[in-house]
C-alpha cells in the first residue's frame, strides 16, 4: 500500500484500525516530497523537519492516551497567501521574500486548533495574479500529469502538491477562479465557498470584494470535511457571514433524483476546446440517467463578467496594494535615499511585471476621469450578474459548466500575453462577481491524457448541494481509480 | 480610449511605481488591449442598476471599541527593513 495514494478518509479509517500511525503517514509523505519537489517544484517553504517532529510529539500524545480529535496529525499544505506565525508568507513575491507574520491566519488558527501537521508553504502567482502559477518570483510548478505544462494558477502549487500526492491536501484562495481552474488542470477537487463563509483575516489581499480561501482534496468527501474545519464566522472578519455551523458531509449523499440542473448554453461555445466540451456532454448525460432534471438555458453573461472582473479585481489590488511602501514589509531599495524614492524604487524593483501591470490597470480605472466610464459601470454589470444568477437558481438547483475553456496550457505559452491568460478565466470568474460557491471536479481526460474539469455552481451559501451533486457523480465514475498522475516528462 | 504616454507616466506616478523606457512601450500596449476589451461593460444593459459593491448584503457591522494589546512588538517589526527604538526608521523629511 502507497500511504499517499490515500485520501484523508481513507487515512482515518486505517488509524483507527491500527493499520498505520501519525508517525508512519508523515514520513511517507515528506519521503514523497523528497521525491517529487525536484521536478514538480510546488512549494515556496518545505517545513518537513518540523513536521517530522511535530508527528512525533503527537503520535507521543496519542500513545499516552491523550484524546486529541479526528484530524491530528494529518498533514495539508498551505498556499504562501495564508499567514502562518513564524513561518514566511511571501506571496510567491520578493517584495514579501523575507517577510514572517505576527500573527495567524484565522484559517490556520483553525487547521492548528485540529493538530494538523503544515508540512509547508506551496507556490502561487505573485499575489494570487495569474493563471498558471509562472508568476512566482521563486519558481515554476510543473503540472504532475505533464512535467511540460502548467499547473494552473494561482493556486498551481496546492493543486500540483495535492494531484502529485505531496500532501493529502491543502488551502488556497480563490479570487477569479485561483482555486477551481488549478484543480481542474491537476485533475483534483476544489473549491471555492461562498464569500463571506470563510475567514479572510490573515490571507493577505488582492481583491478584497472577491477573495476566498478554499480547499484542495482529492476527493468529494475530504473536500466537505475539510470545510466543515475553515467554514466559520469570524469577528475579525467584518465581511465573515455568521450562518451557523454545519457538517457539510451530511451531504454526501449518491442519490440526485429531481435535482434541477441548468446548463447555460454560452459556456459551451465560442472559445470552448471540442474536446472539454464533449467531456462535459458525456458527464450531463450521467446526470441524466442519474435521475437529474436537466435543462439548457441561457446565461450570457461570461465576457461582460470578465471585463468587469479585471476592472474590479485591479482596483481593489491597486489599492491592497499601496501598503508595500518599502517600510513595514521586508523590502527596501538599497538605492533609494529620500522618502519618495522609498516608495517608488521599492515597488518598482520589488513587484513583477504582472502585479505592476495590474496596478497600472487598477489605477487608470480609479482615476479622475475614467472612474465612471470603467468602475462605476463595472460595479452596475456586477448587479446585472448577481441578477442573472438570482434569476437562473429561481429554476435550477446548480449550474453546470467546464471548469476552464482548455486543459492545462504549455509552460511559456502564455505568460507573455496578458489578455490570453485573462481568457483562461472567462468560466470562472462569474461566481466571483456575484460571491457564489463553486466546486470542481473531474470528469475525463482528453486524447493527451490531461485531466478536465467540471464546474458546479450553487446559490450562496448551498455548499451542502454543489458537494452532493459533485459526490453522487465522483461516486458513479470513479475519476480516480481509472486515471492518476504520470510526470510525464 | 487611446493611451497616451503621458497618461501611463501619470498612471505610474499615482501609483507610486516607477517604469523603464521598455516597460512604457509594453505596459501601453498591454492597458490598450485590456481596455479595448474591458469597454464591453460600456455596452452592457445597466441602465437603472445599482452598483454593487461587495458580494453580500452591505450592512454595518459593529463590535465594542476595546483597546486589545498585541503585546509582541519584536514580531511585528522584525519585518521593518529599518527600525530604530521599536519604531519604523525612515529617512529624514523635513530639514
Amino acid at each position: 500500500m502507497d500511504i499517499t495514494e490515500l485520501t484523508v478518509h481513507e487515512l482515518q479509517e486505517k488509524i483507527k484500525n491500527k493499520e498505520l500511525n501519525i508517525k508512519q503517514i508523515n514520513e511517507a509523505y515528506i519521503k514523497r516530497i523528497k521525491e517529487k519537489e525536484p521536478e514538480v517544484q510546488a512549494f515556496i517553504t518545505e517545513l518537513t523537519e518540523e513536521g517530522e517532529k511535530q508527528a512525533e510529539e503527537i503520535q507521543t500524545r496519542i500513545d499516552n492516551g491523550e484524546k486529541l480529535g479526528e484530524l491530528a496529525g494529518i498533514p495539508i499544505g498551505i498556499k504562501d497567501i495564508i499567514c502562518t506565525k513564524g513561518v514566511k508568507t511571501t506571496c510567491a513575491s520578493k517584495m514579501l521574500e523575507n517577510f514572517v507574520a505576527p500573527y495567524d491566519a484565522t484559517v490556520m488558527k483553525k487547521i492548528n486548533a485540529e493538530n494538523m501537521i503544515d508540512l509547508g508553504k506551496l507556490n502561487m502567482d505573485e499575489f494570487a495574479m495569474g493563471g498558471s502559477t509562472e508568476y512566482s518570483y521563486f519558481k515554476k510548478t510543473k503540472n504532475p500529469w505533464d512535467l511540460s505544462r502548467v499547473p494552473g494558477g494561482s493556486s498551481g502549487g496546492s493543486a500540483a502538491a495535492v494531484a502529485a500526492n505531496m500532501v493529502p491536501w491543502a488551502l488556497g484562495t480563490d479570487t477569479g477562479g485561483s482555486i477551481r481552474q488549478p484543480a481542474s488542470f491537476c485533475g483534483v477537487v476544489g473549491l471555492k465557498p461562498t464569500y463571506g463563509l470563510v475567514s479572510r483575516y490573515g490571507v493577505v489581499a488582492f481583491a478584497s470584494s472577491l477573495d476566498q480561501v478554499g480547499v484542495f482534496t482529492k476527493d468529494v468527501q475530504d473536500c466537505a470535511m475539510l470545510l466543515n474545519v475553515i467554514a466559520g464566522h469570524d469577528e475579525m472578519d467584518s465581511t465573515s457571514v455568521d450562518v451557523g455551523n454545519k457538517d457539510y458531509t451530511q451531504a454526501l449523499q449518491k442519490d440526485i433524483k429531481g435535482l434541477k440542473i441548468g446548463v447555460p448554453k454560452e459556456f459551451y461555445g465560442e472559445g470552448i476546446n471540442q474536446e472539454v466540451k464533449a467531456s462535459l456532454e458525456t458527464a450531463i448525460s450521467k446526470y441524466k440517467e442519474m435521475g437529474a432534471e436537466v435543462e439548457e438555458f441561457s446565461l450570457d453573461i461570461a465576457k461582460h463578467a470578465l471585463a468587469t472582473y479585471y476592472i474590479i479585481a485591479c482596483a481593489e489590488a491597486s489599492s491592497n496594494l499601496g501598503r508595500y511602501d518599502g517600510i513595514r514589509y521586508t523590502y527596501r531599495s538599497a538605492e533609494a535615499k529620500t522618502l519618495k524614492e522609498i516608495y517608488k524604487k521599492s515597488r518598482s524593483e520589488a513587484f513583477g511585471a504582472e502585479v505592476k501591470r495590474r496596478i497600472i490597470l487598477g489605477t487608470y480605472v480609479l482615476s479622475s476621469g475614467y472612474y465612471d466610464a470603467y468602475y462605476k459601470k463595472a460595479q452596475q454589470v456586477r448587479t446585472l450578474v448577481m441578477n442573472k444568477f438570482n434569476k437562473a437558481f429561481e429554476k435550477y438547483d446548480v449550474i453546470v459548466t467546464p471548469t476552464s475553456p482548455t486543459v492545462a496550457f504549455k509552460l511559456g505559452s502564455k505568460s507573455n500575453n496578458p489578455m490570453e491568460m485573462y481568457l483562461s478565466d472567462i468560466c470562472t470568474v462569474s461566481v466571483n462577481i456575484a460571491g457564489l460557491p463553486g466546486i470542481s471536479i473531474p470528469c475525463g481526460v482528453d486524447s493527451e491524457g490531461m485531466p478536465i474539469g467540471m464546474q458546479i455552481i450553487g446559490n450562496k451559501f448551498c455548499e451542502e448541494t454543489i458537494i452532493k451533486t459533485a459526490y453522487a457523480y465522483e461516486q458513479e465514475t470513479k475519476f480516480r481509480e481509472k486515471y492518476k498522475p504520470i510526470f510525464k516528462k | 480610449m487611446q493611451v497616451s504616454k503621458e497618461e501611463i507616466l501619470h498612471i505610474a506616478n499615482l501609483a507610486q511605481l516607477e517604469l523603464k523606457d521598455e516597460e512604457i512601450e509594453k505596459y501601453m500596449e498591454n492597458l490598450q488591449e485590456i481596455l479595448d476589451f474591458a469597454n464591453i461593460v460600456n455596452n452592457a444593459p445597466v441602465d437603472g442598476l445599482d452598483v454593487t459593491i461587495g458580494a453580500n448584503e452591505a450592512k454595518n457591522v459593529f463590535r465594542k471599541d476595546e483597546v486589545k494589546l498585541f503585546k509582541d512588538i519584536d514580531s511585528l517589526l522584525q519585518n521593518a527593513p529599518e527600525q530604530t527604538n521599536h519604531m519604523f526608521k525612515i529617512p529624514k523629511v523635513l530639514d
